[in-house]
């Protein structure tokens, strides 16, 4: 309808200022106001002529409230040109005609709700009237009733006073008929074997009948109920007594009992002496089990017959006695704790005992399982009895029995130790018997390390169980801490490793006459096992052992680096001590091959004695014996052509220093000068000096005191001429073999050449051979 | 006193009597080994003749005595002689000989200055015996005393049952005669054969010892001594000892030790001896023909005189 009108007119209005460069400020201030215009109900069409949109205020609106026709038809006749004109006066008059029609719809439509709604309510102005009177004749019928009721109340008040008054006699009447039924109910339920009842009707009655004792007939019936109830303690006594029952049922009569008023003190006795005899059966039968008799049931079996039949019913009787006897106090608690200790005390001898036959046995893991459930068993009662220390005493058992296992763990690495000594023992007899000397020493050694190796990380594994997570005890300081540091890694590893370390020693410290006893090669072995220990072994077994165990244990231990001091001590000693061994043998040869030939009255040396032969043999040997287990080690750098060398001290200018002076009486003289001018440049040789860890060590050490002993024992002898020289060609040939085997050859030299100046002065007719003849013969030999 | 004589094709050692010139040492009985001496030559007395009993391997007189008895060890046998007036002639008195397996020679022989000179002791082999001079019969034996060669002996001359020995496995070792079957004390300070131990005359506690690693070593044996507790004053009264006898024993408790080692000598050292004049002084004599004399230090002379 409005909305040909609704555009603004382009220009309209006296607002319509020219766009100059005030343009904006201007707009601004209009805007302003527009708002203040419309606060005042202004038109803001005539103010500020430009509104944005329709204008409620637009007096063109044809919808709006301020219409004015005068000044729309003058807008339309201003504004539109005919054809418009003629258009919206038809439009016009179409919608006018339109809402004439609206409305007389309207108007017949709600002209029939009118007229019945003026009915009703002339109706209800009828009803209300009628209302108002029957309320009144309900306020005046209600007063009656009023007047009534109050009437019949008070006629009824006496009358109820007096029914009350019959209840209560009524009630009175039933107790005093239970009470004078009660001897007979009681006698009923006595031979019934009713004792709760019986026992809960006495003691509802006890009471009335204690206050009206005076009256006689009541007296009468207390006498009766006493009676009665004197018998009915005495049968539940002898319930009681025979014990037949379980506890619970022996519980009920005590609690029965004591409810009869019976005497706490006395009650209490007799109920722990009867559980003393059902738990001293049990006992009986554990110890039964432990008799003689070989097929003993295995000790998981036992422990657990022992938990469940002792230590439980130990926990039942520990149990009804405390609910039983709460009112006794701590003097019953000290009796119950005493009881539990004596009883628990030969308990645990017996499971001692039991544990004490398995010390001998093998498996840990079942002793583990045993000791955990016995631990575990014994908490319950523990709880309950802490009086009686009992969880502490068990504690102590299973430390116990753990110290026992380690211990036994201990022997039996010694054992496997000594065991694996004995078989190394019986290998190095059988081959040397085929022929072969020891070509599996290294592999010998292999087979006794890994052994023994295993043996440890057995043990460990074993023993290892006592400390596992799920194992009860386990958590006890004892398992944590000492257990672990001082009985794990003090007693059994450092044990084992220290009495290995003795074992070892001990076969250098038998004393020398014995010393056959033991296979040299068995020494050469141990040592380089304890070598072995010291580098790497013992720092891994310990490494280990820490790991396995957890030391939480602030106490000392041994540190690595003194175990590994004691280990390179033993191998040193065992390795000086294989050295003396092997010198001796040799030196014994030598010796017996001076001292029983007779060096006066020998012939002209063709060859050299075989027993040299076999000194260099054996010393090869040897050679090849330590060469399987120990490195070659250092030599002091020589010449190469070192087996060439003759005897320079004969064979050259100085012999004629050393022999051909001896003829004349001031010989000695010159020979001792030259010998000690010789010696003022020659080291002094220490003969049983420490030996080191390698292989040209240890044979310089064996031909030293060979060598030594050869010198010593030409010195106690007499020679002829051809003695000296078959000795100048027995050292020539020791000369040649034996050199490559020494770290210094000097040393060698040395010792051999003073083994010819000895025996050249023990010469009356002292005539060297030529150094060339022998060569020969050394050669030829 | 012993000669040695080599005949045609057999070494035999022989011993005999030479009586020292006046001069040098009036009453001294031994002479030194020495064929010949510059200044003075010794007189020879009288052979002991051992043709029959093998070569000498020791001779030793009587300890104390008018001198008359002479006991020689020859091969397996031990020969006791007796000198007529004058030495003049040497007469066998008794003889015993050692049997057994193999051949068993002695090595060394000592006289017990204990027991009225009855006893003597021998070594041969690994053992060491002792025998009573009057029934030439043998008292004890100390089997294995050595891991080797027993090389000497020496007794104690202040405690009558024991006896140092020593041998080639380079130990001494100290023993009571009465309980042969483990050594009172072993010492192993020798790195080769030991040949000579002796016991000072008068401080038995100080023990020299001579080896062929070229060492002589002193020892001061004290727990074992006849003086356990330091020298105690003769002319002290008994409560006076008394009095002394706890506080020194906090002094110096018995502590045996190694006093010394000479290192003088080249060669292997094969005599040891105390001089029998002055209790502080000593020889060694080695292979290249050294004669080294030492003191006991001063400090120690001091130490077990005051």
């Amino acid at each position: 309808m409005a909305a040909a009108a609704a555009g603004p007119g382009p220009g309209s209005g006296p607002g319509d200022s020219p766009e100059g460069p005030e343009a904006e400020a201007p707009e601004r201030r209009r805007k302003a106001h527009g708002m203040l215009k419309l606060y005042y109900g202004l038109s803001e069409g005539e103010a500020a002529g430009r509104p944005a949109g329709p204008d409620p205020l637009d007096p063109t609106d044809l919808n709006g409230a301020h219409f004015d026709p005068e000044v729309y038809l003058d807008k339309l006749r201003r504004e539109c040109p005919l054809a418009q004109l003629m258009d919206s006066e038809t439009d016009m008059v179409r919608q006018i005609r339109a809402l004439d029609s609206d409305m007389q719809t309207l108007v017949y439509e709600n002209y029939n709700k009118f007229i019945s709604a003026t009915d009703t309510i002339r109706k209800m102005k009828n009803d209300f009237r009628k209302m108002e009177d029957e309320m009144d004749r309900l306020a005046t019928n209600m007063a009656v009733i009023t007047d009534f009721s109050a009437r019949i109340s008070a006629t009824l008040q006496d009358r109820h006073e007096r029914i009350t008054k019959l209840a209560g006699v009524h009630a009175l009447l039933r107790k005093l008929q239970f009470l004078f039924e009660l001897p007979s109910r009681l006698t009923k339920c006595v031979e019934l074997g009713a004792y709760g009842q019986a026992v809960r009707y006495q003691g509802r009655a006890r009471a009335v009948l204690q206050q009206y004792q005076h009256l006689p007939s009541f007296r009468a019936i207390q006498d009766d109920c006493q009676v009665i109830t004197a018998r009915l303690a005495q049968q539940l006594r002898q319930r009681f007594r025979e014990g037949g029952s379980g506890a619970p049922e022996q519980a009920e009569c005590v609690e029965l009992l004591l409810a009869l008023g019976e005497p706490a003190e006395e009650l209490c006795e007799e109920f722990l002496a009867h559980a003393r005899g059902r738990l001293e059966e049990e006992l009986r039968s554990l110890e039964a089990e432990l008799g003689p008799s070989p097929p003993a049931p295995d000790v998981l079996e036992f422990t657990d017959r022992g938990g469940s039949g002792f230590v439980g019913g130990l926990c039942q009787v520990a149990a009804a006695y405390q609910e039983l006897f709460a009112a006794q106090g701590p003097a019953g608690a000290e009796r119950l704790a005493a009881f539990a200790r004596e009883l628990g005390g030969r308990y645990f001898a017996l499971v001692e005992r039991r544990l004490a036959q398995e010390q001998g046995g093998g498996d840990n893991s079942l002793l583990v399982r045993a000791l955990d459930r016995f631990h575990r068993r014994l908490r319950a009662p523990g709880a309950l009895l802490a009086a009686a220390g009992l969880a502490e005493a068990a504690t102590e058992i299973v430390e116990r029995v753990a110290r026992e296992r380690l211990g036994h763990h201990l022997q039996g690495l010694r054992a496997a130790f000594l065991g694996c000594l004995t078989d190394v023992r019986q290998a190095l007899a059988a081959p040397r018997l085929a022929g072969k000397e020891g070509p599996g020493l290294a592999e010998l050694l292999a087979n006794v390390a890994s052994s023994i190796l295993s043996h440890i990380k057995a043990s460990l594994a074993a023993v290892h169980l006592f400390t596992a997570k799920e194992v009860s005890f386990s958590n006890k300081p004892y398992f944590r801490g000492e257990f672990c540091s001082q009985g794990v890694r003090e007693g059994l590893i450092v044990g084992f490793i220290r009495s290995m370390c003795q074992t070892a020693q001990s076969f250098c410290d038998s004393p020398g006459e014995k010393g056959g006893a033991t296979p040299p090669a068995l020494l050469l072995l141990l040592s380089r096992l304890c070598l072995d220990y010291e580098t790497a072994t013992i720092s891994y077994v310990l490494t280990l052992t820490d790991e396995q165990f957890l030391v939480q244990d602030q106490s000392p231990v041994t540190p690595v680096s003194t175990l590994c001091a004691e280990a390179r001590e033993t191998a040193r000693r065992l390795l000086t001590h294989y050295v003396k061994v092997q010198g001796l043998v040799i030196s014994q040869m030598l010796r017996k091959s001076v001292e029983t030939r007779d060096w006066l009255s020998t012939l002209e040396p063709r060859n050299v004695r075989a027993v040299m032969k076999r000194v260099v043999e054996d010393t090869t040997a040897i050679d090849v014996q330590v060469g399987l287990l120990y490195e070659e080690g250092v030599r002091k750098a020589q010449s190469s052509d070192s087996s060439k060398r003759t005897f320079s001290v004969y064979s050259s200018s100085r012999q004629q220093g050393r022999y051909a002076p001896s003829y004349t009486p001031s010989a000695p003289m010159d020979t001792n000068l030259l010998s000690n001018i010789q010696k003022l440049f020659s080291e002094r040789i220490d003969v049983f000096s420490p030996v080191e860890f390698n292989k040209v060590s240890v044979l310089t050490g064996i031909i030293k005191i060979s060598l030594k002993t050869l010198l010593e024992c030409v010195r106690l002898r007499t020679f002829g001429r051809f003695g000296l020289q078959q000795v100048q060609v027995d050292c020539h040939f020791l000369q040649l073999y034996l050199w490559r085997f020494v770290a210094d050859e000097e040393l060698v030299h040395l010792l051999l050449d003073e083994v010819v100046a000895s025996a050249a002065l023990r010469c009356p007719d002292p005539v060297p051979m030529e150094p060339s003849v022998v060569e020969v013969i050394c050669e030829r030999g | 006193m012993y000669s040695r004589k080599a005949s045609d094709s057999k070494v035999l050692t022989c011993a005999a009597v030479w009586r020292m010139p006046k001069e040098l040492e009036p009453g001294s009985h031994e002479s030194p080994d020495d064929s010949s001496s510059t200044a003075h030559t010794l007189e020879l007395l009288c052979h002991l003749d051992n043709t029959a009993h093998g070569s000498m391997a020791c001779v030793a007189w009587e300890p104390t005595g008018d001198g008359k008895k002479v006991i020689s060890l020859a091969d397996n046998h031990i020969l006791l002689w007796d000198l007529q007036e004058s030495s003049s002639q040497a007469v066998l008195a008794s003889s015993a000989s050692l049997e057994g397996k193999g051949q068993l020679k002695f090595t060394s022989g000592r006289w017990s200055p204990h027991h009225n000179c009855t006893q003597v002791a021998t070594a041969n082999d690994t053992a060491v015996r002792g025998w009573d001079t009057r029934s030439m019969s043998q008292i004890y034996c100390i089997e294995n005393a050595h891991g080797q060669l027993v090389r000497d002996l020496d007794f104690n001359p202040n405690k009558q049952y024991y006896l140092a020995s020593c041998g080639d496995d380079c130990k001494v070792k100290f023993w009571d005669t009465r309980n042969v079957t483990e050594p009172v004390k072993t010492l192993e300070e020798h790195s080769h054969w030991v040949w000579s131990v002796r016991y000072n005359h008068s401080h038995d506690q100080l023990v020299l010892t001579g080896s062929s690693d070229s060492r002589v070593i002193l020892s001061n044996m004290v727990s074992i001594s006849s003086e356990p507790f330091g020298h105690l004053v003769d002319d002290d009264d008994l409560s006076d000892q008394e009095e002394r006898r706890p506080e020194e024993k906090s002094q110096e408790p018995p502590q045996d030790s190694v006093i010394a080692t000479y290192e003088e000598h080249e060669d292997s050292v094969y005599a040891v001896d105390w001089s029998s004049a002055d209790p502080w002084l000593f020889a060694s004599l080695s292979y290249d023909g050294r004669l080294v004399i030492n003191r006991v230090p001063r400090a120690l002379k001091y130490h077990i005189l005051l």
